[in-house]
């Protein structure tokens, strides 16, 4: 086993910042029901505040335009559940519009929620996207119509990188009638963020991409937007989502963001240096390869590279032999016969699918990290693509 | 995702140092050669085998795949080297499995792929010298009692195209009586797709 630890997988969850896990620490006893009246309560729901409204700064909202979840998964499947909600009681089913338009390349937490609102009746259209996975404009301007309760466009793509024109889709949704979302969960603190430019009436985040804790994040709505509440229970969030305040989980996302706020500058330009790195390296020193995604709209860390003649799941095993984490979008990696839906929207072929590595860089990536990677690999590669069937045998 | 580490010592092994790679396709003089699998679903196995006196005297491989496809063959490459052929037509893959000392459940469809091509290649080699009365058909499984369906024609109409319950029906009335079988239908529908799609 390797002596190395080349941690290459941001975009899957990131460690804690210093910084936050410090705020954490010091935070550990604070045990008060942020929602009590008493004293340990009011302490507790100061915090909670606080973090509020350093969240609603850093994107541009108001402190009551933000309500804390569980996760991303949990604000994407929030709203979401509004269309066609079929209560009678909130002000989402008023709307009277049962159609959703999102794209091919969501995260599982929109694609599967969006198929089972289909076994509800509710009509959905995944739009295509173009070979650098930009979402179609023809097909949302196709889609999006006066059926059309919702568009949800995801920001940025954890698999690619590619970063979407929110802004437009969002000028389109409004339009037409609908209401838009956007996954930000990958973007948030890589890219700016500002909710009253893009205009979004709802956007996903959570705090563990952002070396924050796992298990908490947000939903942003906007003041006046329809609403229905997912999980039902107290009046936490003022009754939009129940459960006793996540303090802990709060404190860290707010010192999480804050940090953020501070650091985000430096931190993307010091990514996209690395980044650049490592695609020029693997290109000069690996034949056969090609980059997913867009080559500048992207998430300043996300390099996905496709190796001819290799499955991923080899590839993937071989680097964690020598210490270097990565991800896949190899069926074989996945448990399930199908490669990554997002290479495959794309348009590459499933053999490319299912030899991409996904290498996502973070705050503590250095150049010698890169160094490592591109020494490494090589002849990696070269062992796999040796006892291939596919490799070697092109004109 | 892996989740670390699932595989035994022996399979972490045979897949850093693989055994039996068939380096030269082109000039390694087999006398029997198979292929199973496709690229589309991500893995693709090919077997070359050299027989002496009804034995196998030599096996190569190669592999488009995974860890576990990379590590069972190696390890069958070395199983079967001086078996006699009906001895090696017959290894199946739980006794490569049970040699890698287990693997991952999710991860055994991956490894039936060098077992099935080494089955290819015995049959080419009977084929090649006239011994095609060797061939054994597989014995037929019944998945559907209601409507008496075999896994054999389960895989017949998957090659014909089925790749879906309803295509299945369409082709062999399967599970349209009391439908218990869907579950075990379709797990061979995607194994066989697999295979074959």
């Amino acid at each position: 086993m390797s002596n190395h630890s080349v941690y290459m997988d941001y975009n899957a969850t990131t460690p804690l910042h210093p910084g936050v896990k410090a705020a954490l620490t010091e935070a550990f006893d604070i045990y008060g029901n942020a929602s009590s009246m008493h004293s340990s309560g009011r302490y507790a729901g100061e915090k909670v505040a606080q973090a509020r409204e350093i969240v609603a700064r850093f994107i541009g909202a108001a402190p009551e335009e933000i309500i804390f979840t569980g996760g991303g998964s949990e604000s994407n499947n929030t709203v979401l559940n509004m269309i066609d909600c079929g209560s009678g009681v909130c002000s989402c089913v008023a709307r009277g519009r049962r159609g959703l338009v999102t794209s091919a390349i969501e995260h599982p937490s929109i694609i599967n929620t969006a198929e089972f609102l289909q076994h509800k009746g509710v009509s959905v259209t995944f739009a295509g996207v173009d070979a650098q996975g930009k979402v179609n404009m023809e097909d949302l301007e196709a889609a999006v119509s006066g059926e059309t309760a919702l568009v949800s466009v995801m920001m940025g793509n954890n698999e690619i990188g590619t970063l979407q024109d929110v802004k437009a889709i969002t000028r389109l949704a409004h339009e037409r009638g609908a209401l838009m979302h956007t996954d930000a969960v990958q973007t948030l603190g890589k890219v700016p963020v500002d909710v009253k430019d893009l205009d979004v009436d709802f956007l996903s985040f959570s705090a563990h991409k952002l070396y924050g804790p796992k298990g908490i994040g947000i939903l942003y709505v906007k003041k006046g937007a329809p609403f229905c509440t997912f999980i039902h229970g107290g009046h936490q969030e003022d009754g939009r989502r129940a459960g006793t305040y996540n303090t802990l989980g709060i404190i860290g996302l707010g010192k999480a963001v804050e940090l953020a706020s501070r650091e985000m500058k430096d931190e993307v330009a010091k990514l996209w240096a690395l980044r650049e790195k490592l695609r020029k390296g693997l290109l000069e020193k690996v034949p056969d390869i090609h980059v997913n995604g867009h080559p500048a709209d992207t998430l300043p860390g996300t390099l996905n590279v496709s190796f001819r003649g290799a499955e991923g799941e080899a590839i993937l095993l071989y680097l964690d032999m020598n210490g270097i984490q990565v991800s896949t979008g190899s069926a074989c990696a996945s448990g399930s016969l199908e490669p990554s839906h997002v290479l495959l929207a794309t348009g590459v072929e499933p053999e490319l699918a299912h030899g991409s590595i996904r290498f996502s860089l973070g705050r503590e990536t250095t150049d010698a990290d890169v160094d490592y990677v591109l020494e490494t690999l090589p002849p990696i590669m070269q062992k796999i693509r040796s006892m291939s069937t596919v490799y070697g045998k092109r004109g | 995702m892996a989740n670390g580490w699932l595989y035994t010592d022996i399979v972490k092994d045979h897949f850093t140092n693989p055994r039996n790679i068939l380096e030269d396709e082109d000039s390694y003089a087999d006398d029997g050669k198979g292929s199973v699998g496709n690229i589309k679903c991500g893995d693709q196995m090919l077997v070359a085998i050299r027989v002496k006196d009804g034995r196998i005297e030599d096996c190569k491989w190669k592999t488009y795949g995974c860890a576990s496809a990379i590590a069972s063959t190696s390890m069958l490459s070395e199983v079967v080297k001086g078996m006699p052929l009906e001895e090696a037509y017959h290894v199946t893959p739980a006794d490569i499995t049970k040699k890698l000392g287990g693997l991952p459940e999710h991860k055994i469809h991956c490894s039936v792929l060098g077992d099935k091509a080494l089955r290819a290649a015995i049959e080419d080699y009977y084929r090649r010298t006239g011994q095609e009365d060797r061939i054994e058909r597989e014995k037929a499984v019944t998945i559907c009692q209601c409507m008496n369906v075999t896994d054999k024609e389960i895989e017949k109409a998957v090659k014909e195209g089925a790749r879906t319950w309803l295509d299945l029906q369409n082709k062999t009335k399967i599970g349209t009586v009391c439908g218990q079988c869907r579950k075990k239908a379709e797990e061979l529908l995607h194994e066989y797709e697999h295979l074959y799609g």
